[in-house]
């Protein structure tokens, strides 16, 4: 049976300017303003992660376990989400959220965090100085960075089933929830000398399956750390994904995404249309065709184009919320929402783009782009026109293009001043989050499955939280709000 | 219904009664589309004005 999609999104910016033009100095300026403003300072703990373990179970590979850099800035913020250094970007990864529409609003929160580390950091900085900041995921000249997507997926999916039943939709899903992008910056893409890609990040892929996230990357990735009881659950980690500013689009492609791993655990891979037969060159062809037309030849012999196969997977969906109403991706009339406004947006960007560009972030590009072009009688080529493209994804509210487009708005203002202090009630992130406000002082380090506490009597003491969906509001606020210290708390813990 | 099953479904209610409800405000999006021509007479006073230059400036060290 499917079990609760547990899903996040983790985010690294785009960074510019900063004391020497250094975008580690500037990442880690931009974190400690916020830890500065009131936010914690407790350290990231790394027991427990392993990066380099594969899921397909294979040893020796080739591949290195990424960096880590734990001499940089790294801290847990009260809404339970991680805000650090990862390369040479500041990240936020959001807390744990039990549905599509929640990890939406904590993704929105990371941009408001984001936006108020910018504020603080660049009020000290000298003009000269100053930061900005980018939810995008490329430079426009071959270097990208990630947005990745997380679901809790059970252990009992064999792997290979996740491969053939999840590529259609990762190699499709850029139809809907693309960024945009003008031109191209890797050697393939540029031999086609695009003027618009539907995706910043389809170009990169270069494998279908492995663990790599810098290099050779793959369209799924296999990294195996489940930040859970590893018996009983995979974390699907998902690194194809574009960095969305339009709050529906991001909405879509968690509850899509969502929605089709409860169908495949419930009713298995064979039900899925088939995969392209090379998965790699659909994902960049498929990006390179803003007409839509492009079809890419799959396993059965027969020609889809991406709309075809995202048409194919809506249907699965459909049929399966009709028959079970996909309990296990979110209530009712969530699922019900999800289903309605990926088929919008799939119906309109196959009668006319510009009908969804309150929707579909590369169509509210692509439209102002075109616009500013034909007024302005600019070559495909025009500095100004890539300047849109950067601009779209910029923080800075007075610089802001996205903010500008009319893109529709899911959650105003007040949720998302809210989600940006408090914790998700709905998973072990409320506790995470809870214990990191009222405990700052007693916590010496968190992370995303257990929480070490030093009483300053005694050995410190780990709490684990390998269930997700243990530590909740409702498990848990009444014993928080009874404990008036962490000794307290420790000790009703163990009773 | 088994047991088990019921306890997933009373779960999910409670989970559906706590998170927010879906709302999209469909008004803003069909106001400004109605509109583009002011649209990009906004555009023109917020794109950086050396433009050449800020998108050169902006590179970035690979990530994940």
């Amino acid at each position: 049976m499917a079990i609760e999609k547990v899903l996040g999104i983790e985010t690294e910016y785009g960074v510019a300017g900063g004391p020497d033009q250094d975008p580690i100095l500037a990442s880690s300026i931009i974190v400690n303003a916020y830890a500065q403003q009131g936010a914690s300072r407790i350290n990231w703990d790394f027991e427990g992660e392993t990066p380099d373990l594969d899921a397909r179970g294979l040893s020796g590979l080739t591949a290195f376990a990424p960096i880590v850099e734990t001499h940089l800035a790294n801290t847990v913020l009260s809404n339970g989400a991680r805000l650090y250094v990862d390369h040479a970007h500041p990240e936020y990864s959001s807390p744990e959220c039990r549905t599509p529409l929640e990890a939406t609003l904590y993704d929105v929160a990371g941009e408001e965090v984001l936006r108020r580390a910018l504020s603080t950091a660049n009020a000290s900085l000298d003009p000269s100085d100053a930061i900005t900041l980018y939810k995008n995921n490329s430079d426009g000249k071959g270097n990208s960075y990630g947005t990745h997507e997380n679901y809790l997926v059970s252990r009992q999916v064999d792997f290979s089933d996740v491969v053939r039943a999840m590529v259609p939709h990762f190699v499709s899903r850029q139809v809907v929830v693309g960024a945009g992008k003008v031109g191209a910056e890797t050697d393939d893409a540029l031999s086609h000398a695009p003027s618009f890609q539907l995706s910043q990040r389809a170009e990169f892929f270069e494998e279908v399956v492995g663990l790599e996230t810098t290099l050779k990357r793959p369209i799924i990735n296999t990294r195996d750390e489940p930040h859970s009881d590893a018996e009983r659950f995979r974390r699907l980690h998902v690194i194809i994904g574009d960095a969305n500013m339009s709050q529906v689009a991001t909405f879509v492609k968690l509850g899509s995404t969502a929605l089709l791993l409860a169908v495949l655990e419930d009713r298995g891979a064979a039900v899925f249309p088939p995969p392209p037969r090379h998965p790699v060159r659909a994902v960049r062809h498929f990006a390179l065709d803003p007409s839509l037309r492009a079809v890419e030849q799959a396993d059965d012999g027969v020609s889809y184009s991406a709309w075809d196969l995202q048409d194919a997977l809506w249907h699965l969906a459909q049929d399966y919320v009709a028959a079970t109403g996909a309990p296990a991706v979110a209530s009712e009339s969530e699922v019900a929402e999800i289903l309605t406004q990926w088929r919008e947006m799939l119906d309109g960007v196959r009668a006319d783009p510009s009908g969804v560009a309150d929707r579909v972030d590369w169509a509210a590009k692509q439209r102002v782009l075109e616009g500013y072009r034909e007024r302005h009688d600019l070559p495909a080529t025009d500095a100004r026109l890539r300047a849109i493209d950067l601009q779209y994804h910029d923080l800075r509210p007075e610089r802001s293009l996205s903010a500008r487009v009319g893109l529709r708005q899911i959650f105003e203002v007040t949720p998302v001043r809210e989600a940006v202090h408090n914790p998700p009630r709905s998973t072990r992130a409320f506790f995470r989050g809870r214990c990191v406000e009222r405990f700052p002082d007693e916590i010496v380090a968190a992370n995303w499955d257990s929480l070490v506490f030093d009483l300053g009597d005694g050995p410190l003491q780990r709490v684990p939280m390998m269930d997700p969906l243990r530590g909740t509001a409702e498990l848990t606020e009444n014993l928080l709000e009874t404990s008036t210290s962490a000794a307290d708390l420790l000790r009703a813990l163990d009773g | 219904m088994t047991e088990q099953e019921r306890i997933q479904k009373q779960r999910t209610t409670r989970t559906a009664a706590e998170a927010p409800e879906v709302s999209i405000d469909t008004t803003k999006g069909e106001q400004l589309k109605a509109d583009l021509d002011d649209l990009l007479d906004e555009i023109d006073e917020v794109l950086e004005e050396n433009a050449e230059e800020f998108v050169r400036n902006y590179v970035q060290k690979g990530g994940q």
